[in-house]
Protein backbone atom coordinates (compact mmCIF):
# COMPACT_ATOMS: atom_id res chain seq x y z
CA UNK A 1 0.00 0.00 0.00
CA UNK A 2 1.28 3.24 -1.27
CA UNK A 3 0.93 5.42 2.08
CA UNK A 4 3.64 6.94 4.51
CA UNK A 5 2.73 5.45 8.19
CA UNK A 6 1.70 7.49 10.80
CA UNK A 7 1.10 10.74 9.55
CA UNK A 8 -1.39 9.50 6.48
CA UNK A 9 -0.02 11.71 3.85
CA UNK A 10 -1.02 10.41 0.83
CA UNK A 11 1.66 10.09 -2.06
CA UNK A 12 -0.11 10.05 -5.02
CA UNK A 13 3.11 9.47 -7.19
CA UNK A 14 3.17 6.11 -5.23
CA UNK A 15 -0.21 5.62 -5.54
CA UNK A 16 -0.29 5.66 -9.10
CA UNK A 17 1.90 2.72 -9.14
CA UNK A 18 -0.72 0.34 -7.88
CA UNK A 19 -3.21 1.57 -11.81
CA UNK A 20 -2.57 -0.86 -14.24
CA UNK A 21 -4.56 1.79 -16.41
CA UNK A 22 -1.47 4.23 -16.38
CA UNK A 23 0.71 1.65 -17.68
CA UNK A 24 -0.03 3.26 -21.01
CA UNK A 25 0.22 6.41 -23.31
CA UNK A 26 -3.34 8.45 -25.35
CA UNK A 27 -2.74 9.31 -28.15
CA UNK A 28 1.37 9.36 -27.48
CA UNK A 29 0.88 11.22 -24.64
CA UNK A 30 0.90 10.41 -20.93
CA UNK A 31 -2.58 9.79 -19.46
CA UNK A 32 -3.71 12.11 -17.37
CA UNK A 33 -7.08 11.24 -16.04
CA UNK A 34 -9.29 13.79 -14.83
CA UNK A 35 -12.67 12.50 -15.05
CA UNK A 36 -13.02 10.21 -11.68
CA UNK A 37 -16.08 11.67 -10.70
CA UNK A 38 -17.84 9.90 -13.37
CA UNK A 39 -16.03 6.53 -12.54
CA UNK A 40 -12.48 6.13 -10.78
CA UNK A 41 -9.89 3.87 -11.98
CA UNK A 42 -9.08 0.32 -10.50
CA UNK A 43 -6.28 -0.64 -8.24
CA UNK A 44 -4.76 -3.64 -8.98
CA UNK A 45 -5.69 -5.31 -5.82
CA UNK A 46 -9.21 -4.95 -6.37
CA UNK A 47 -8.47 -6.09 -9.86
CA UNK A 48 -6.89 -9.24 -7.83
CA UNK A 49 -9.47 -9.87 -5.27
CA UNK A 50 -12.34 -10.07 -8.06
CA UNK A 51 -10.06 -12.83 -10.07
CA UNK A 52 -9.06 -14.99 -6.89
CA UNK A 53 -12.81 -14.74 -5.90
CA UNK A 54 -14.00 -16.12 -9.18
CA UNK A 55 -10.59 -18.41 -9.56
CA UNK A 56 -10.96 -20.48 -6.22
CA UNK A 57 -14.19 -19.81 -4.41
CA UNK A 58 -16.85 -19.03 -7.01
CA UNK A 59 -19.77 -20.56 -6.65
CA UNK A 60 -23.80 -19.38 -6.65
CA UNK A 61 -24.41 -18.02 -2.29
CA UNK A 62 -26.68 -19.01 -0.02
CA UNK A 63 -28.28 -21.99 0.67
CA UNK A 64 -25.41 -24.13 -0.79
CA UNK A 65 -24.08 -27.00 1.29
CA UNK A 66 -20.99 -27.38 -0.61
CA UNK A 67 -17.46 -26.23 0.13
CA UNK A 68 -17.49 -23.51 -2.49
CA UNK A 69 -20.89 -22.11 -1.70
CA UNK A 70 -19.65 -21.49 1.89
CA UNK A 71 -16.76 -19.51 0.95
CA UNK A 72 -18.51 -17.53 -1.78
CA UNK A 73 -21.41 -16.95 0.70
CA UNK A 74 -18.83 -15.99 3.02
CA UNK A 75 -16.98 -13.43 0.97
CA UNK A 76 -20.26 -11.47 -0.19
CA UNK A 77 -21.30 -11.60 3.41
CA UNK A 78 -17.47 -10.13 4.47
CA UNK A 79 -18.01 -7.50 2.03
CA UNK A 80 -20.98 -6.58 3.27
CA UNK A 81 -19.49 -6.32 6.91
CA UNK A 82 -16.80 -4.36 5.52
CA UNK A 83 -19.55 -1.56 3.61
CA UNK A 84 -21.57 -1.24 6.93
CA UNK A 85 -17.50 -0.55 8.46
CA UNK A 86 -17.13 1.62 5.86
CA UNK A 87 -20.43 3.77 7.07
CA UNK A 88 -20.67 3.25 10.53
CA UNK A 89 -23.87 1.98 10.02
CA UNK A 90 -25.16 0.19 13.32
CA UNK A 91 -26.29 -2.70 11.92
CA UNK A 92 -25.14 -5.04 8.81
CA UNK A 93 -28.55 -6.01 8.18
CA UNK A 94 -29.36 -2.35 6.58
CA UNK A 95 -26.77 -2.46 3.79
CA UNK A 96 -28.93 -3.90 0.65
CA UNK A 97 -26.33 -4.84 -2.23
CA UNK A 98 -27.63 -2.87 -5.17
CA UNK A 99 -26.52 -1.74 -8.91
CA UNK A 100 -25.21 1.60 -8.12
CA UNK A 101 -26.58 4.09 -6.60
CA UNK A 102 -29.32 5.26 -9.22
CA UNK A 103 -31.04 1.74 -8.05
CA UNK A 104 -29.98 2.46 -4.41
CA UNK A 105 -32.38 5.46 -4.83
CA UNK A 106 -35.03 4.05 -6.89
CA UNK A 107 -35.33 1.42 -4.46
CA UNK A 108 -35.95 4.16 -2.32
CA UNK A 109 -38.43 5.99 -4.38
CA UNK A 110 -40.59 3.11 -5.29
CA UNK A 111 -40.80 1.31 -2.13
CA UNK A 112 -40.84 4.09 0.41
CA UNK A 113 -42.16 6.48 -1.77
CA UNK A 114 -45.30 4.40 -3.65
CA UNK A 115 -46.30 3.37 -0.05
CA UNK A 116 -45.56 6.50 1.54
CA UNK A 117 -46.69 9.48 -0.76
CA UNK A 118 -49.51 10.63 -1.76
CA UNK A 119 -51.42 13.55 -3.28
CA UNK A 120 -50.64 17.25 -1.69
CA UNK A 121 -47.18 15.79 -0.30
CA UNK A 122 -43.94 17.49 -1.15
CA UNK A 123 -40.42 16.28 -1.90
CA UNK A 124 -38.07 18.63 -1.93
CA UNK A 125 -34.75 17.83 -4.00
CA UNK A 126 -31.81 20.59 -4.31
CA UNK A 127 -31.21 22.41 -7.89
CA UNK A 128 -27.61 20.69 -7.29
CA UNK A 129 -28.73 17.45 -8.10
CA UNK A 130 -27.69 14.12 -9.94
CA UNK A 131 -30.12 13.07 -12.45
CA UNK A 132 -30.45 9.84 -10.15
CA UNK A 133 -31.56 11.71 -7.21
CA UNK A 134 -33.72 13.90 -9.09
CA UNK A 135 -35.81 11.79 -11.90
CA UNK A 136 -37.00 8.55 -9.67
CA UNK A 137 -38.29 11.35 -7.47
CA UNK A 138 -39.99 13.41 -9.84
CA UNK A 139 -41.30 10.22 -11.76
CA UNK A 140 -42.83 8.57 -8.18
CA UNK A 141 -44.23 12.22 -7.15
CA UNK A 142 -45.86 12.66 -10.24
CA UNK A 143 -47.46 9.19 -9.72
CA UNK A 144 -48.76 9.72 -6.74
CA UNK A 145 -49.92 13.17 -7.32
CA UNK A 146 -47.29 14.83 -4.70
CA UNK A 147 -45.53 17.65 -5.49
CA UNK A 148 -41.68 18.18 -6.32
CA UNK A 149 -40.32 21.76 -5.10
CA UNK A 150 -36.68 23.15 -5.36
CA UNK A 151 -33.85 23.60 -2.70
CA UNK A 152 -31.93 26.72 -4.96
CA UNK A 153 -28.77 27.35 -5.43
CA UNK A 154 -26.56 30.53 -4.31
CA UNK A 155 -24.53 32.58 -7.06
CA UNK A 156 -21.56 30.10 -5.75
CA UNK A 157 -23.54 26.98 -6.30
CA UNK A 158 -23.87 26.09 -2.74
CA UNK A 159 -27.33 25.48 -1.12
CA UNK A 160 -29.52 28.25 -0.22
CA UNK A 161 -30.15 27.32 3.08
CA UNK A 162 -32.40 30.41 3.48
CA UNK A 163 -35.10 29.18 1.11
CA UNK A 164 -35.70 26.35 4.19
CA UNK A 165 -38.51 28.37 5.81
CA UNK A 166 -40.51 29.08 2.35
CA UNK A 167 -40.37 25.35 1.49
CA UNK A 168 -41.60 24.58 4.74
CA UNK A 169 -44.38 26.80 4.11
CA UNK A 170 -45.11 25.40 1.43
CA UNK A 171 -46.89 22.20 2.22
CA UNK A 172 -46.50 18.16 3.84
CA UNK A 173 -42.84 17.78 3.19
CA UNK A 174 -42.64 13.67 3.31
CA UNK A 175 -39.20 13.68 2.01
CA UNK A 176 -36.12 15.59 1.23
CA UNK A 177 -33.72 14.05 -0.52
CA UNK A 178 -29.89 16.02 -1.86
CA UNK A 179 -26.57 14.62 -2.29
CA UNK A 180 -23.67 14.96 0.01
CA UNK A 181 -20.88 16.08 -2.91
CA UNK A 182 -22.60 17.97 -6.18
CA UNK A 183 -20.76 15.52 -9.23
CA UNK A 184 -20.91 18.56 -11.20
CA UNK A 185 -19.26 21.71 -9.00
CA UNK A 186 -18.08 19.84 -6.31
CA UNK A 187 -19.90 21.40 -3.39
CA UNK A 188 -20.13 19.65 -0.57
CA UNK A 189 -23.47 20.33 0.97
CA UNK A 190 -24.30 20.44 4.66
CA UNK A 191 -25.88 17.08 5.06
CA UNK A 192 -26.27 16.93 9.01
CA UNK A 193 -28.18 20.18 8.91
CA UNK A 194 -30.67 19.17 5.94
CA UNK A 195 -31.29 16.15 7.58
CA UNK A 196 -31.97 17.52 11.16
CA UNK A 197 -34.05 20.02 8.84
CA UNK A 198 -36.02 17.03 6.68
CA UNK A 199 -36.62 15.38 10.66
CA UNK A 200 -38.36 18.99 12.04
CA UNK A 201 -40.77 18.35 8.97
CA UNK A 202 -41.58 15.13 9.48
CA UNK A 203 -39.76 13.83 5.97
CA UNK A 204 -36.75 11.13 5.84
CA UNK A 205 -34.00 12.64 4.35
CA UNK A 206 -32.37 10.42 1.49
CA UNK A 207 -28.86 11.13 0.86
CA UNK A 208 -26.86 10.32 -2.28
CA UNK A 209 -23.54 9.68 -1.24
CA UNK A 210 -22.34 8.33 -4.46
CA UNK A 211 -19.91 11.48 -5.10
CA UNK A 212 -18.90 11.91 -1.02
CA UNK A 213 -18.53 8.43 -0.41
CA UNK A 214 -15.16 7.58 -2.31
CA UNK A 215 -13.57 11.29 -0.94
CA UNK A 216 -14.24 11.86 2.25
CA UNK A 217 -15.06 9.04 6.02
CA UNK A 218 -18.79 8.90 6.01
CA UNK A 219 -20.36 7.86 9.46
CA UNK A 220 -24.06 7.70 8.74
CA UNK A 221 -24.81 7.87 12.25
CA UNK A 222 -23.43 11.16 13.02
CA UNK A 223 -25.12 12.14 9.63
CA UNK A 224 -28.79 11.68 10.80
CA UNK A 225 -30.27 10.47 7.25
CA UNK A 226 -32.63 7.87 7.01
CA UNK A 227 -31.10 6.42 3.61
CA UNK A 228 -27.62 6.76 2.33
CA UNK A 229 -26.80 5.31 -1.71
CA UNK A 230 -22.91 4.70 -2.84
CA UNK A 231 -22.07 3.14 -6.39
CA UNK A 232 -18.96 1.05 -6.55
CA UNK A 233 -17.51 2.29 -9.56
CA UNK A 234 -16.63 5.76 -7.95
CA UNK A 235 -14.81 4.49 -5.14
CA UNK A 236 -12.57 2.14 -6.56
CA UNK A 237 -14.22 -0.76 -7.08
CA UNK A 238 -15.98 -2.47 -10.04
CA UNK A 239 -19.22 -1.36 -12.08
CA UNK A 240 -21.90 -3.25 -10.91
CA UNK A 241 -22.22 -2.77 -7.85
CA UNK A 242 -23.37 0.13 -5.36
CA UNK A 243 -24.88 -0.40 -1.65
CA UNK A 244 -27.98 0.82 -0.26
CA UNK A 245 -28.08 1.89 3.74
CA UNK A 246 -31.10 3.09 5.30
CA UNK A 247 -32.48 2.79 8.91
CA UNK A 248 -34.01 -0.88 9.54
CA UNK A 249 -36.90 -0.01 10.71
CA UNK A 250 -38.38 1.97 7.62
CA UNK A 251 -36.39 -0.87 5.74
CA UNK A 252 -38.03 -3.74 7.41
CA UNK A 253 -41.99 -1.88 7.24
CA UNK A 254 -40.94 -1.41 3.37
CA UNK A 255 -42.77 -3.53 0.62
CA UNK A 256 -39.91 -5.00 -1.28
CA UNK A 257 -38.20 -3.29 -4.51
CA UNK A 258 -37.88 -6.20 -7.21
CA UNK A 259 -39.20 -9.87 -6.40
CA UNK A 260 -38.36 -12.96 -7.42
CA UNK A 261 -35.49 -15.36 -6.32
CA UNK A 262 -33.99 -15.29 -3.00
CA UNK A 263 -35.87 -12.64 -1.37
CA UNK A 264 -38.58 -14.77 -0.20
CA UNK A 265 -39.21 -16.76 3.01
CA UNK A 266 -41.98 -18.83 1.43
CA UNK A 267 -43.69 -19.30 -1.90
CA UNK A 268 -47.29 -20.52 -1.93
CA UNK A 269 -49.94 -20.10 -4.94
CA UNK A 270 -52.18 -18.30 -2.09
CA UNK A 271 -49.00 -15.94 -0.96
CA UNK A 272 -45.58 -14.79 -0.64
CA UNK A 273 -43.67 -13.92 2.43
CA UNK A 274 -40.42 -11.86 2.46
CA UNK A 275 -37.69 -12.83 3.61
CA UNK A 276 -35.39 -11.02 6.53
CA UNK A 277 -33.37 -7.55 6.09
CA UNK A 278 -31.58 -7.38 3.57
CA UNK A 279 -32.65 -10.06 1.37
CA UNK A 280 -35.92 -8.88 1.05
CA UNK A 281 -34.20 -5.99 -1.01
CA UNK A 282 -31.71 -8.40 -3.35
CA UNK A 283 -34.06 -10.38 -5.58
CA UNK A 284 -32.20 -12.51 -7.78
CA UNK A 285 -28.62 -13.84 -7.94
CA UNK A 286 -26.48 -10.62 -6.34
CA UNK A 287 -23.30 -9.46 -7.95
CA UNK A 288 -21.43 -11.47 -5.83
CA UNK A 289 -17.35 -10.98 -7.50
CA UNK A 290 -18.50 -7.25 -7.56
CA UNK A 291 -19.31 -7.15 -3.97
CA UNK A 292 -16.08 -8.87 -2.99
CA UNK A 293 -14.21 -6.46 -5.44
CA UNK A 294 -16.04 -3.34 -3.55
CA UNK A 295 -14.74 -4.94 -0.33
CA UNK A 296 -11.69 -4.58 -1.31
CA UNK A 297 -11.66 -1.32 -2.92
CA UNK A 298 -12.66 -0.40 0.62
CA UNK A 299 -9.34 -2.57 2.25
CA UNK A 300 -7.65 -0.09 -0.64
CA UNK A 301 -9.52 3.14 0.34
CA UNK A 302 -9.45 2.45 4.13
CA UNK A 303 -5.47 1.74 4.26
CA UNK A 304 -4.81 5.14 2.13
CA UNK A 305 -7.21 6.73 4.63
CA UNK A 306 -10.17 8.76 3.62
CA UNK A 307 -8.85 11.56 5.53
CA UNK A 308 -5.88 11.66 3.47
CA UNK A 309 -7.90 11.68 0.75
CA UNK A 310 -10.01 14.20 1.08
CA UNK A 311 -7.11 16.48 2.09
CA UNK A 312 -5.48 15.09 -1.17
CA UNK A 313 -7.92 16.22 -3.44
CA UNK A 314 -8.81 19.65 -1.55
CA UNK A 315 -5.06 20.88 -2.31
CA UNK A 316 -5.44 19.87 -5.74
CA UNK A 317 -8.36 21.57 -6.05
CA UNK A 318 -6.93 24.65 -4.48
CA UNK A 319 -4.24 24.23 -6.97
CA UNK A 320 -6.43 23.72 -10.65
CA UNK A 321 -8.40 26.13 -9.45
CA UNK A 322 -5.31 28.99 -9.21
CA UNK A 323 -3.60 27.57 -12.26
CA UNK A 324 -7.49 27.82 -13.92
CA UNK A 325 -7.34 31.04 -13.22
CA UNK A 326 -4.41 31.70 -15.21
CA UNK A 327 -6.19 30.79 -18.24
CA UNK A 328 -7.73 33.45 -20.63
CA UNK A 329 -11.67 33.48 -21.05
CA UNK A 330 -12.43 30.99 -18.31
CA UNK A 331 -15.00 30.79 -16.31
CA UNK A 332 -15.02 28.57 -13.23
CA UNK A 333 -18.13 27.63 -11.36
CA UNK A 334 -18.45 26.44 -7.80
CA UNK A 335 -17.33 27.24 -4.30
CA UNK A 336 -14.41 27.92 -3.18
CA UNK A 337 -11.59 25.36 -2.45
CA UNK A 338 -11.68 25.07 1.21
CA UNK A 339 -15.99 23.97 0.50
CA UNK A 340 -15.93 21.86 -2.08
CA UNK A 341 -14.40 18.33 -2.91
CA UNK A 342 -11.58 17.59 -6.47
CA UNK A 343 -14.00 18.87 -8.55
CA UNK A 344 -13.74 21.69 -10.88
CA UNK A 345 -16.16 22.64 -13.69
CA UNK A 346 -15.49 26.10 -15.95
CA UNK A 347 -16.04 27.13 -19.49
CA UNK A 348 -13.80 29.06 -22.19
CA UNK A 349 -15.79 31.85 -23.35
CA UNK A 350 -16.87 30.89 -27.04
CA UNK A 351 -15.66 27.05 -27.56
CA UNK A 352 -17.89 24.82 -26.57
CA UNK A 353 -16.87 22.03 -23.68
CA UNK A 354 -16.98 19.28 -26.57
CA UNK A 355 -14.50 21.15 -28.37
CA UNK A 356 -12.06 21.68 -25.46
CA UNK A 357 -12.63 18.26 -24.65
CA UNK A 358 -11.82 16.77 -27.96
CA UNK A 359 -8.66 18.68 -28.20
CA UNK A 360 -7.55 17.94 -24.97
CA UNK A 361 -7.86 14.28 -25.75
CA UNK A 362 -5.88 14.83 -28.09
CA UNK A 363 -3.34 15.58 -26.20
CA UNK A 364 -3.82 12.46 -23.26
CA UNK A 365 -5.86 14.61 -21.10
CA UNK A 366 -9.10 13.22 -20.26
CA UNK A 367 -12.11 15.18 -18.85
CA UNK A 368 -15.84 15.19 -18.86
CA UNK A 369 -17.72 17.74 -21.38
CA UNK A 370 -21.69 18.17 -21.23
CA UNK A 371 -24.15 18.27 -18.56
CA UNK A 372 -22.84 15.73 -16.18
CA UNK A 373 -26.95 14.55 -15.78
CA UNK A 374 -27.13 17.55 -14.41
CA UNK A 375 -29.74 19.31 -16.41
CA UNK A 376 -31.62 21.70 -13.62
CA UNK A 377 -28.21 22.94 -12.50
CA UNK A 378 -27.05 23.77 -16.34
CA UNK A 379 -30.28 25.48 -16.64
CA UNK A 380 -29.56 27.66 -13.35
CA UNK A 381 -25.85 28.06 -14.39
CA UNK A 382 -27.38 29.35 -17.91
CA UNK A 383 -25.13 27.24 -20.04
CA UNK A 384 -25.87 23.61 -21.83
CA UNK A 385 -22.67 22.39 -20.47
CA UNK A 386 -19.40 22.82 -19.05
CA UNK A 387 -16.03 21.42 -18.65
CA UNK A 388 -15.24 19.26 -15.35
CA UNK A 389 -12.29 18.06 -14.26
CA UNK A 390 -12.24 15.83 -11.32
CA UNK A 391 -9.53 14.08 -8.99
CA UNK A 392 -8.85 11.35 -6.76
CA UNK A 393 -6.36 9.74 -4.94
CA UNK A 394 -4.38 8.91 -7.61
CA UNK A 395 -4.19 12.75 -9.35
CA UNK A 396 -1.14 14.61 -9.69
CA UNK A 397 -0.21 18.09 -9.73
CA UNK A 398 1.63 17.16 -12.98
CA UNK A 399 -2.08 16.25 -14.56
CA UNK A 400 -3.55 19.13 -13.61
CA UNK A 401 -0.12 21.19 -15.33
CA UNK A 402 -1.06 19.00 -18.65
CA UNK A 403 -4.48 20.25 -18.67
CA UNK A 404 -3.86 23.87 -18.35
CA UNK A 405 -1.04 23.05 -20.99
CA UNK A 406 -3.48 21.55 -22.72
CA UNK A 407 -6.11 24.40 -22.96
CA UNK A 408 -3.79 26.68 -24.02
CA UNK A 409 -3.56 24.39 -27.15
CA UNK A 410 -7.06 24.60 -27.42
CA UNK A 411 -6.73 28.33 -27.87
CA UNK A 412 -4.43 28.15 -30.39
CA UNK A 413 -7.11 26.10 -32.29
CA UNK A 414 -9.56 28.15 -32.01
CA UNK A 415 -7.88 31.77 -32.53
CA UNK B 1 -1.13 19.20 -41.11
CA UNK B 2 -0.97 18.54 -37.25
CA UNK B 3 -3.76 16.52 -35.41
CA UNK B 4 -5.75 19.34 -34.35
CA UNK B 5 -5.90 20.72 -38.05
CA UNK B 6 -7.02 17.30 -39.40
CA UNK B 7 -9.73 18.16 -36.83
CA UNK B 8 -10.63 21.43 -36.70
CA UNK B 9 -10.14 21.89 -40.23
CA UNK B 10 -10.08 25.83 -41.21
CA UNK B 11 -13.44 24.99 -43.66
CA UNK B 12 -14.60 24.16 -40.03
CA UNK B 13 -13.99 26.99 -38.07
CA UNK B 14 -14.96 29.61 -40.51
CA UNK B 15 -18.58 28.18 -40.94
CA UNK B 16 -18.51 28.07 -36.74
CA UNK B 17 -17.40 31.52 -36.62
CA UNK B 18 -18.68 32.45 -39.45
CA UNK B 19 -22.32 31.00 -39.77
CA UNK B 20 -24.22 30.79 -42.98
CA UNK B 21 -27.83 30.72 -43.18
CA UNK B 22 -27.87 31.86 -39.31
CA UNK B 23 -30.91 33.29 -38.10
CA UNK B 24 -34.64 32.61 -37.94
CA UNK B 25 -37.49 33.05 -40.30
CA UNK B 26 -41.18 34.51 -39.24
CA UNK B 27 -43.69 32.19 -40.30
CA UNK B 28 -41.61 29.49 -41.71
CA UNK B 29 -43.32 27.21 -43.89
CA UNK B 30 -41.48 23.98 -41.73
CA UNK B 31 -39.89 24.21 -38.75
CA UNK B 32 -38.31 22.00 -35.98
CA UNK B 33 -36.01 21.85 -32.87
CA UNK B 34 -33.48 18.97 -32.02
CA UNK B 35 -31.02 18.73 -29.42
CA UNK B 36 -28.49 16.61 -28.34
CA UNK B 37 -28.79 15.68 -24.68
CA UNK B 38 -25.03 14.18 -24.81
CA UNK B 39 -23.52 17.22 -24.73
CA UNK B 40 -26.22 19.98 -25.04
CA UNK B 41 -26.41 20.95 -28.94
CA UNK B 42 -29.23 22.76 -30.01
CA UNK B 43 -30.35 23.47 -33.84
CA UNK B 44 -33.51 25.03 -35.09
CA UNK B 45 -34.32 24.67 -38.27
CA UNK B 46 -36.31 26.81 -40.24
CA UNK B 47 -37.85 26.07 -43.78
CA UNK B 48 -39.21 28.65 -46.71
CA UNK B 49 -40.22 26.68 -49.93
CA UNK B 50 -40.33 29.08 -53.47
CA UNK B 51 -43.79 29.45 -54.92
CA UNK B 52 -44.09 25.61 -56.44
CA UNK B 53 -44.28 24.80 -52.31
CA UNK B 54 -41.86 22.36 -52.77
CA UNK B 55 -38.22 23.57 -53.21
CA UNK B 56 -36.03 25.05 -50.59
CA UNK B 57 -35.66 29.08 -51.18
CA UNK B 58 -35.15 30.01 -47.78
CA UNK B 59 -32.91 27.81 -44.52
CA UNK B 60 -32.04 29.43 -41.62
CA UNK B 61 -30.96 27.41 -38.47
CA UNK B 62 -30.38 29.08 -34.67
CA UNK B 63 -29.22 27.30 -31.60
CA UNK B 64 -25.39 26.81 -29.42
CA UNK B 65 -23.10 23.62 -29.33
CA UNK B 66 -20.03 23.04 -30.40
CA UNK B 67 -17.85 23.36 -33.41
CA UNK B 68 -19.11 20.17 -35.22
CA UNK B 69 -22.50 20.70 -34.69
CA UNK B 70 -23.11 23.90 -35.76
CA UNK B 71 -20.35 24.02 -38.81
CA UNK B 72 -22.16 21.12 -39.60
CA UNK B 73 -25.21 22.52 -39.73
CA UNK B 74 -24.28 25.76 -41.52
CA UNK B 75 -22.38 23.85 -44.56
CA UNK B 76 -26.21 22.04 -44.83
CA UNK B 77 -27.66 25.04 -45.53
CA UNK B 78 -25.65 25.87 -48.41
CA UNK B 79 -26.08 21.73 -49.38
CA UNK B 80 -29.94 22.20 -49.50
CA UNK B 81 -30.67 25.54 -50.98
CA UNK B 82 -32.81 25.03 -54.05
CA UNK B 83 -33.41 21.45 -53.60
CA UNK B 84 -36.78 20.36 -53.46
CA UNK B 85 -38.45 18.40 -50.21
CA UNK B 86 -37.95 14.91 -51.38
CA UNK B 87 -34.38 15.86 -52.43
CA UNK B 88 -33.48 16.57 -48.91
CA UNK B 89 -35.59 13.71 -47.22
CA UNK B 90 -33.72 11.42 -49.17
CA UNK B 91 -30.57 13.00 -49.06
CA UNK B 92 -27.68 10.49 -47.64
CA UNK B 93 -26.07 11.45 -44.49
CA UNK B 94 -22.63 10.39 -46.23
CA UNK B 95 -22.87 13.43 -48.60
CA UNK B 96 -22.64 16.17 -45.45
CA UNK B 97 -20.09 14.16 -43.69
CA UNK B 98 -17.61 14.33 -46.99
CA UNK B 99 -18.86 17.76 -46.92
CA UNK B 100 -17.33 17.67 -43.23
CA UNK B 101 -14.60 16.01 -44.31
CA UNK B 102 -13.24 14.64 -40.85
CA UNK B 103 -12.75 11.58 -39.12
CA UNK B 104 -15.50 11.53 -36.30
CA UNK B 105 -16.57 9.67 -33.00
CA UNK B 106 -19.52 7.96 -32.95
CA UNK B 107 -20.76 10.58 -30.04
CA UNK B 108 -19.38 13.57 -32.40
CA UNK B 109 -21.21 12.23 -35.42
CA UNK B 110 -24.28 12.69 -33.42
CA UNK B 111 -22.94 16.16 -33.43
CA UNK B 112 -22.30 16.71 -36.90
CA UNK B 113 -25.79 14.94 -37.86
CA UNK B 114 -28.01 17.04 -35.72
CA UNK B 115 -28.47 19.58 -38.19
CA UNK B 116 -29.63 17.31 -40.98
CA UNK B 117 -31.70 15.16 -38.64
CA UNK B 118 -33.56 17.95 -37.59
CA UNK B 119 -34.28 19.65 -41.04
CA UNK B 120 -35.22 15.96 -42.12
CA UNK B 121 -38.15 15.91 -38.97
CA UNK B 122 -38.75 19.59 -39.90
CA UNK B 123 -39.55 18.60 -43.88
CA UNK B 124 -40.95 15.46 -42.55
CA UNK B 125 -43.97 17.55 -40.32
CA UNK B 126 -44.39 19.91 -43.22
CA UNK B 127 -44.77 17.89 -46.13
CA UNK B 128 -45.07 14.47 -44.61
CA UNK B 129 -41.90 13.25 -46.02
CA UNK B 130 -40.26 10.05 -45.13
CA UNK B 131 -37.88 10.42 -42.02
CA UNK B 132 -34.55 9.52 -42.09
CA UNK B 133 -33.91 5.97 -41.60
CA UNK B 134 -30.88 6.17 -39.61
CA UNK B 135 -33.42 8.08 -36.64
CA UNK B 136 -33.98 4.71 -34.78
CA UNK B 137 -29.49 5.20 -34.10
CA UNK B 138 -30.40 8.46 -32.76
CA UNK B 139 -31.71 7.38 -29.07
CA UNK B 140 -30.19 10.39 -27.22
CA UNK B 141 -31.29 12.61 -29.82
CA UNK B 142 -34.60 14.91 -28.68
CA UNK B 143 -36.33 16.11 -30.94
CA UNK B 144 -39.12 18.46 -29.85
Amino acid sequence: MAVTEGTKKLDAHAVRADFPIFDQTIHGKPLAFLDSAASSQKPRQMLDAMNEFYETSYANVHRGVYELAERATAALEGSREKVRVFLNAPDVREIVFVRNATEAINLVAYSWGLANLGPGDVVVVSELEHHSNFVPWQFIAGRVGARLALLPLTDEGELDLSALDGLAREGRIKVVATNQVSNSLGTINPVERLAAWAHEQGAIFVCDAAQSAPHMAIDVQALGADFVAISGHKMCGPSGVGALWGRAELLQAMPPFLTGGHMINSVRVEKTTWGELPHKFEAGTAPMAEAVGLGAAIDYLSAAGLDAIHEHEQKLAAYALGRLAEVPGITLYGPPAERRAGIVSFNIEGIHPHDVAQILDMQGVAIRAGHHCCQPLMHRLGVAATNRASFYLYTVREEVDQLVDGLATVHKVFA
Amino acid sequence: MSEFEQMYREVILDHYKNPRGHGTIEGADAEADGQNPLCGDEVSIYVAFGDDGETIDEVKFSGRGCAISQAATSMLTEMVQGKTATEVAVLDKDELLDEIGIQLSPVRLKCALLGLTTLKVALHRAKGTPLPEGLAGFDELELS
